[in-house]
């Protein structure tokens, strides 16, 4: 096994492009479907843009930490990305790091997300780092019993492995384990990604806010980097789920253009059906008090013990 | 060439012994001269420690530690004890971090002590904590059991000195007894234990002890075992036997909470790992079971608690409960492996606890040192008084950032590597059996990714607090970066910690003797993919997971040329402003509006309140509306269910039951004579 620079570059370019887009999109029609016209999906790439131009304003109490936070943000969702498998098989970082690295980068991410929201000395970054870091501790048992469940039935952490145990066997997709460790992966993926019901992205009030109250602070580059590199871990989230649990049409190792293409097709697909479940969960729900988000997340590891018990009983 | 090197490694230990006796003898020298006894004990630790350090990895680097032979340190004078030690493998795991951690601390304390100058004896603090790092290498390297015990019993009275050494307030004082007590009571199960052992063996050789489990019969193994489990249990503050920990390590002298934190609590490890896997064979399935259930409480409820604290020190010792919970799944899954008969796998999950162990050490030593620094310079262990630090002691933040990203076990520091390598063991652990049980292993790595968690919570708000924002006290704005010495200690085991971050697969070759003498085998080269630069955490064909923190760092800073790109070609003329925080549009933030450490976990109280039953008391006076209060007094309280729940309960019972037994001591000296006599009638009967 040997890293292939072509492919690194391509699957970085490939994140970096297609997040703010599928922002962008899942914006656009979460105002379709509310009656409104909403931001084209490519106004983010334009809102990105300006940011990046833009001065910046620093709080004056913020020390070094706040400046170094966005970059590890940015960076390790990035490094997460590659370890993903987007278009084919293996994902180009397989080699340095399965299903734990990608957890425990996006959790380092987040470590500095919080810090940085600490940082400027105001309340409402406080508070949104307070509870990031409590919403984030009780999604990870849930995040990782599902993990566990799968990977376990294909005796490997290495993600693409996982996923070619998954394509290997076409049953496998309504195993009992995966459809069960599927519904708890979508429930964590509302909460890390600071969707409805736990977190609402569009929301105009400091108390409310979660994943906007740290970023209070930021702006200009900084902004820019945050904004782009939490629509990054969102695309990793959403990949992991869709390839990992659907891995229809993921070209195999050396696999030509034209299969790529294919690929890239059925990616897409999948990413558009998965956005759009979002889309009408965000929709046809109201944001849950802070404290009844501890019910949903046990649901979702209810949900996860599940499809771990239903590995036990099918092997 | 090796044979004299590995001569001289071996002759550097009895030094590095030597040395530590000769810095205590240096401490009470110059009791009446602090600089020189600052100069001298510290000075001797260090050179001693160093000294160890070179002849403990060489002799597991080279593998010379496997055919290590005992010697006799000196010749006894009293009949049955034999001063013998013997530097094998395991041993020499355990001294290197002793003397690793020596000599960082050493090196720190040369600074540290300089703030006792003129209020406290710097020499009887040199002295004591000389004998405490010989008591603890002795202990680690000791091969008699009687000399073992006198070396553990020196450890506990020299560290109970450590601990009460600021005795002037009451706080101290209550928690060394509190240390002692319980310490004693641990070293009565160890007594009983060896008394056990040497029953089955006729002496008191451990060498006699290798195995000796597979011929003594059941229940005597499974005595010896739980004795052997609550003695070290105790020292090495597994939950419930954990109280005392966070009482003695926060009141200490913080050189020697991290001490205590780094080495002292793995004397515990040390013994347990020791027990099981040198003396007791193959072990029955609940020892197991057991130790993994033990190890999985510890760490959920050791890092829930840190949660709770706001006292910086009292945080880091709860984390040190967590640790060793973590260390203990790694144990616990080695003897539920060995138990099924799969010795590689038993390695894996051996290698995951040792690593953390050594892991643990450094970071929790880098982190109490920082907790030292900032003590040093703001006069309070409370962190709601701090803040604003990172400015102020610009070395100290990166030091203990560097600790906090390491215990929280993120990539691509040390903590993740062994909780990666937990991981892999346990889930590998699923297919070693077909009852119930496995779940145990995914089960209780779900608790160790809680952990996890919650530990970044939990050091998101010690540095936020402490070092970020605005300083919350005058103390705090004051502050002063700690001196030279102090920081050179804590960039030593940073440089630690890095190192067993990105070179974990260099490191795994310590191991190979190690597991080599306590299950026959060897992984490093399985273990070790790619030219060294992948760690893989399978055992066999059917499993597979690589990680390499290297690389991903790597990685990491070449696509730093992503955000490069875009600052050259958008944002080269963009300026920075300093300004005053925004606050969405708030004017005059003051100290007093940050968020507290208390409300930061506020949300962890409420959701786990049925453990922490929280409490909180509000007085409000105000003119004549509440809203415009005067003065608000706000209290608040999480109850510590073991001390509430366990241990005062069995404190009022053992004083009730000491009343009743009052009667016999009735003071007349016919009675007790009578009682002698009663005495020893009974154990001629037994006798017979």
């Amino acid at each position: 096994m040997n890293l292939d620079p072509l492919a690194i570059v391509l699957q970085t370019l490939l994140l970096l492009l297609l997040a703010p887009l599928l922002s962008g999109g899942i914006k656009n029609w979460k105002a379709k479907l509310q009656n409104r016209r909403g931001p084209r999906p490519w106004q983010v790439y334009f809102d990105l843009a300006k940011f990046l131009r833009k001065d910046m304003v620093i709080s004056e109490h913020a020390s070094w930490v706040f400046a170094f936070a966005p970059y590890v943000v940015f960076l390790t969702a990035l490094v997460a990305g590659l370890m993903v498998p987007m278009l084919n098989l293996p994902a180009p970082l397989s080699l340095f790091g399965g299903v734990l690295a990608v957890v425990g980068l996006l959790a380092l991410g987040r470590f500095f997300l919080a810090l940085g929201g600490l940082d400027p000395a105001s309340a409402f970054g406080g508070m949104g780092s307070s509870r990031e870091m409590t919403i984030s501790a009780i999604a990870e048992p849930a995040l990782m019993l599902g993990i566990f469940a799968v990977a376990i039935t294909a005796g490997s952490t290495d993600l693409s492995q996982i996923a070619q145990s998954t394509q290997g066997a076409t049953w496998k997709l309504l195993n009992p384990a995966h459809v069960l460790a599927f519904a708890a992966l979508f429930i964590v993926l509302l909460a890390e990604t600071g969707r409805i019901p736990v977190d609402n992205p569009a929301t105009h009030l400091e108390l409310t806010m979660i994943h906007e109250a740290m970023l209070l602070e930021y702006s200009g580059r900084y902004l820019a980097l945050m904004e782009w590199g939490a629509s990054i871990k969102q695309l990793v989230l959403m990949t992991l789920l869709v390839n990992v649990f659907f891995p229809v049409g993921l070209a195999g190792p050396q696999a030509s253009a034209a299969a790529l293409g294919l690929s890239l097709l059925a990616y897409l697909a999948k990413l558009l059906a998965l956005s759009a479940a979002v889309v009408v969960v965000e929709t046809t729900n109201a944001k849950l008090r802070l404290f009844r988000v501890p019910d949903l997340l046990s649901a979702s590891f209810v949900l996860a013990t599940l499809a771990l018990l239903s590995t036990f009983l099918f092997h | 060439m090796s044979y004299t090197m590995d001569a001289l490694s071996s002759t550097l230990l009895p030094v590095g012994l030597m040395g530590y006796v000769a810095g205590a003898v240096a401490g009470l020298l110059f009791l009446r001269r602090e600089r020189l006894a600052n100069l001298f004990s510290f000075g001797c630790a260090a050179l001693a420690a160093l000294c160890g350090v070179f002849s403990c990895a060489h002799a597991l680097a080279t593998g010379a530690a496997g055919a290590r032979q005992s010697f006799e340190l000196f010749p006894s004078l009293i009949p049955y004890v034999r001063f013998s030690i013997r530097p094998d493998a395991l041993g020499c795991f355990f001294g290197m971090i002793v003397s690793l951690l020596g000599l960082a601390l050493s090196i720190y304390s040369l600074g540290y002590a300089r703030g006792y100058y003129g209020r406290k004896s710097v020499g009887v603090l040199g002295a004591f904590f000389n004998l405490l790092l010989l008591a603890t290498t002795l202990v680690f390297l000791a091969d008699h059991a009687l000399f073992f015990l006198i070396a553990w019993e020196i450890m506990a009275l020299s560290a109970y000195c450590l601990v009460s050494f600021e005795h002037e307030r009451e706080e101290t004082r209550n928690a060394g007894v509190l240390f002692f007590v319980m310490s004693h009571i641990g070293t009565g199960c160890l007594i009983l234990g060896f008394l056990l052992l040497f029953q089955a063996s006729g002496s008191y050789d451990f060498d006699s002890f290798h195995a000796l489990g597979d011929k003594m019969p059941a229940s005597q193994r499974n005595a010896v075992f739980l004795l052997f489990l609550f003695g070290f249990g105790v020292k090495a503050g597994m939950v419930p036997l954990h109280i005392w920990l966070p009482a003695a390590h926060p009141v200490a002298p913080s050189n020697v909470s991290a001490l205590m934190s780094g080495v002292l609590i793995k004397t515990g490890i040390y013994g347990i790992t020791r027990v099981c896997f040198d003396f007791l064979g193959t072990p029955p399935n609940w020892w197991g079971v057991t130790v993994l259930t033990l190890g999985t409480i510890s760490a959920v409820l050791g890092v829930l608690f840190a949660l709770m604290e706001h006292d910086l020190k009292r945080l880091l010792a709860y984390h040190s409960i967590e640790n060793i919970g973590i260390i203990l799944m790694g144990l616990g899954a080695t003897l539920m492996f060995l138990h099924t008969g799969h010795p590689a796998l038993a390695s894996l999950a051996l290698i995951a606890g040792l690593y953390h162990t050594i892991n643990h050490a450094v970071f929790k030593a880098l982190l109490f040192l920082g907790a030292g620094a900032v003590l040093h310079a703001t006069h309070t262990r409370n962190m709601e008084e701090m803040g604003g630090l990172a400015k102020r002691m610009p070395w100290t933040a990166l030091f203990f950032l560097v600790g906090a990203v390491a215990i929280s076990a993120l990539p691509p520091l040390n903590g993740f590597i062994s909780e990666w390598l937990t991981y892999q063991s346990l889930l590998q652990g699923f297919g070693t059996t077909t009852s119930l049980i496995r779940l145990m292993f995914p089960l209780s790595g779900v608790m160790l990714a809680l952990t996890g968690a919650l530990a970044a919570a939990c050091f998101v708000k010690a540095f936020g607090i402490t070092f970020l924002a605005q300083p919350r006290s005058d103390h705090a704005r004051h502050a002063h970066e700690a001196p030279f010495t102090m920081l050179l200690g804590q960039g030593v085991l940073t440089a630690a910690c890095v190192f067993l971050g990105l070179f974990p697969t260099v490191f795994l070759k310590v191991f190979d003797p190690l597991t080599h003498q306590l299950t026959g085998q060897q992984l490093s080269q399985q273990l070790t993919v790619t030219n060294g630069l992948v760690l893989a955490g399978n055992v066999s064909t059917t499993w597979s997971g690589t990680v390499s923190t290297l690389g991903i760092l790597l990685i990491g800073l070449s696509l730093l040329t992503v955000p490069f790109a875009l600052w050259l070609f958008l944002a080269r003329s963009a300026r920075t402003r300093i300004a005053p925080t925004w606050d969405c549009g708030l004017r005059g933030l003051t100290p007093h509006m940050e968020y507290t450490a208390t409300g930061f976990s506020k949300p962890i109280r409420m959701i786990f309140k049925t453990l922490f039953r929280p409490r909180r008391e509000v007085q409000r006076e105000y003119d004549f509306l509440p809203y415009f209060a005067t003065t608000i007094r706000f209290e608040s309280h999480v109850e510590e269910v073991f001390l509430t729940r366990l241990y005062r309960p069995l404190n009022e019972w053992v004083l009730r039951v000491s009343r009743r037994l009052r009667a016999l001591q009735a003071g007349s000296i016919q009675a007790y004579l009578s009682y002698i006599f009663v005495t020893l009638l009974a154990l001629l009967l037994f006798a017979l």
